[in-house]
């Protein structure tokens, strides 16, 4: 008997496919912008920079600063009953964008905007990784 | 560039019970609010030319103006449903505004109405794990981290907020206890109870650094305006309020991918609005800013310009937004107290106090106001310039 993910999971977009593939080989791959050569996130077949359609991905670094974070009390979501309170964080990585995800290994008192951070990597299902950061 | 300072104005304001409104649609409400702006100013219903509706946040609905158009027994020349979430309501001002100086219509309706406090609210982040993990484009990072509420990204803001420039729990809760003040004096508020800083202080966490009374409830209800040209406002049952200029700017990128976080879109919008309209901050007597959380009006105040980047905390203190204070700020309570409803009850209270109606809560001799709205997760602002 399998047991079910009980919160919402990666889904995949039109662009997104070797991002969460990465995930799933504990890397994560930014795309890069072969015009301007600055790296994006979200996903997208577009630079919002400079609009051009070349890009690359690349293996970053993992690494990254907090830039905000909030500890949510309320429950919004059932497959979150377990977890609460528990942390949202917003990290800056350092190649420039920014992620939405959890800091796990770290006391939600403990988290201060600009601590250092670097990727963890959660196996939610056997298809879907899910990519969390814990105190570098 | 056209001016339109002084040629056009609101001459009805209308408004449902605010709450909890079972057995009343979106539709229905919206066109009560409406019938009460038709009898609060005494315009003739077929005159009514222009149909312009926010959609209904918590369910959106195609061609919600032909519906409420329909409802109202109105063949509209002009109608739009705009897309700017909160800020919709101030944009569809303009708009209107625009299509009369263009010849294409006289007098329009300007309306919210919606029921998410008793018909469920499948836009407002409690949705099914499999929509919720949809996400706008990300693939939905942020429902996968568990950041589906709408308290949790202008806490987000806060928490930002107070690393860069420095806030603390008193001060956003001094936004909290004196809107709930105001609306203590605001018998349609949604929430009249006051509370004291220890309550605020004591409220249950909801994302830290917000409490519950840092966020603004859910409410059934709607409120509408009625716009035309100064020409046709003569003779109408009340004093036309004048629109002196409307703006807009839209920060626009999602949360995590936003230059600034601390910054909104008021600080062009309101600059903007202030040089089409020919004053200065000074000049504004009371305003009615968009308060869905105790954050965003301190946030606005610096981008308006009323202090500087970071002393909104301290501007706020020492009474200075109270009803006596030297800036009165969201008299009838704001979305924290009065309704959860997003931004055209701001627009309704800043009528009544400049006509004088506002009673117990009046504003003493108020000439200018600004008003603002904004939505998304500041995403989107507009700001509104009136004057009696």
């Amino acid at each position: 008997m399998t047991v079910e993910y009980p919160k919402p999971l990666p889904q995949l977009t039109d662009d997104n496919g070797p991002y969460l593939e990465g995930l799933r080989e504990r890397e994560l791959r930014l795309q890069r912008c072969g015009a301007c050569g600055r790296y994006r996130y979200p996903p997208a077949r577009f630079c919002p920079h400079c609009l051009s359609e070349e890009a690359s991905w690349e293996v970053a670094s993992g690494r990254g600063t907090l830039y905000s974070f909030i500890v949510v009390h309320q429950l919004y979501h059932p497959g979150f009953r377990d977890d609460i309170p528990y942390n949202v964080a917003i990290v800056e990585l350092d190649e420039g964008p920014r992620i939405t995800s959890n800091v796990v290994g770290c006391e939600n008192r403990d988290l201060k905007i600009g601590m250092r951070l670097v990727a963890e990597y959660f196996d939610a299902t056997p298809e879907a990784t899910i990519l969390k950061f814990r105190p570098a | 560039m056209l001016d339109i300072n002084g040629k056009y104005c609101i001459v009805g304001v209308g408004n449902t019970e605010y709450g909890r409104t079972p057995g009343r649609n979106a539709v229905t409400l919206t066109v009560e609010a409406i019938r009460n702006a038709i009898e609060d100013c005494g315009i003739d219903k077929g005159e009514i030319d222009a149909v312009l509706t926010k959609y209904p946040t918590s369910n959106f609905q195609g061609l919600f103006s032909a519906r409420v158009a329909q409802a109202l027994g109105v063949v509209p020349r002009v109608t739009a449903t705009l897309d700017q979430a909160g800020a919709s309501n101030i944009s569809l001002i303009a708009y209107a505004i625009m299509c009369m100086e263009a010849g294409l219509c006289n007098v329009a309706t300007i309306s919210y109405g919606d029921n998410p406090n008793t018909s469920g609210r499948p836009s407002y982040g409690r949705r099914p794990a499999a929509e919720a993990a949809r996400g706008p484009t990300y693939g939905g990072d942020e429902a996968v981290a568990g950041m589906t509420g709408a308290p949790c990204g202008y806490a987000m803001i806060a928490q930002r907020y107070r690393y860069e420039y420095g806030l603390t729990d008193e001060q956003l809760g001094t936004i909290a206890t004196t809107f709930r003040r105001h609306a203590s004096l605001n018998p349609n508020a949604q929430f009249q109870q006051p509370f004291t800083m220890e309550e605020y202080l004591s409220s249950r966490w909801v994302a830290e650094p917000f409490r519950l009374y840092d966020c603004c409830p859910v409410s059934d209800g709607a409120a509408a305006v009625i716009v035309t040209s100064v020409e046709r406002a003569r003779g109408l049952k009340k004093k036309p309020v004048s629109v002196m200029s409307f703006a807009q700017a839209h920060p626009a990128w999602d949360l995590a991918q936003r230059e600034v976080l601390t910054t909104s879109g008021a600080a062009i919008s309101g600059p903007t609005a202030f040089r089409l309209a020919g004053i200065s901050v000074e000049d504004v007597d009371f305003a009615e800013l968009y308060d869905c959380f105790t954050i965003v009006p301190i946030v606005t105040l610096e981008d308006y310009g009323f202090c500087k980047k970071g002393e909104g905390p301290d501007f706020i203190g020492g009474g200075r937004i109270g009803l006596e204070g030297s800036l009165p700020l969201n008299t009838s309570g704001g979305l924290l107290s009065e309704t959860g409803m997003p931004g055209m009850q701001l627009i309704v209270e800043a009528v009544r106090q400049l006509r004088g109606e506002a009673g117990p809560r009046q504003v003493k001799d108020p000439e200018i106001c600004v008003v603002s709205n904004q939505g998304g997760v500041m995403t989107t602002h507009a700001t509104l310039v009136l004057r009696n």
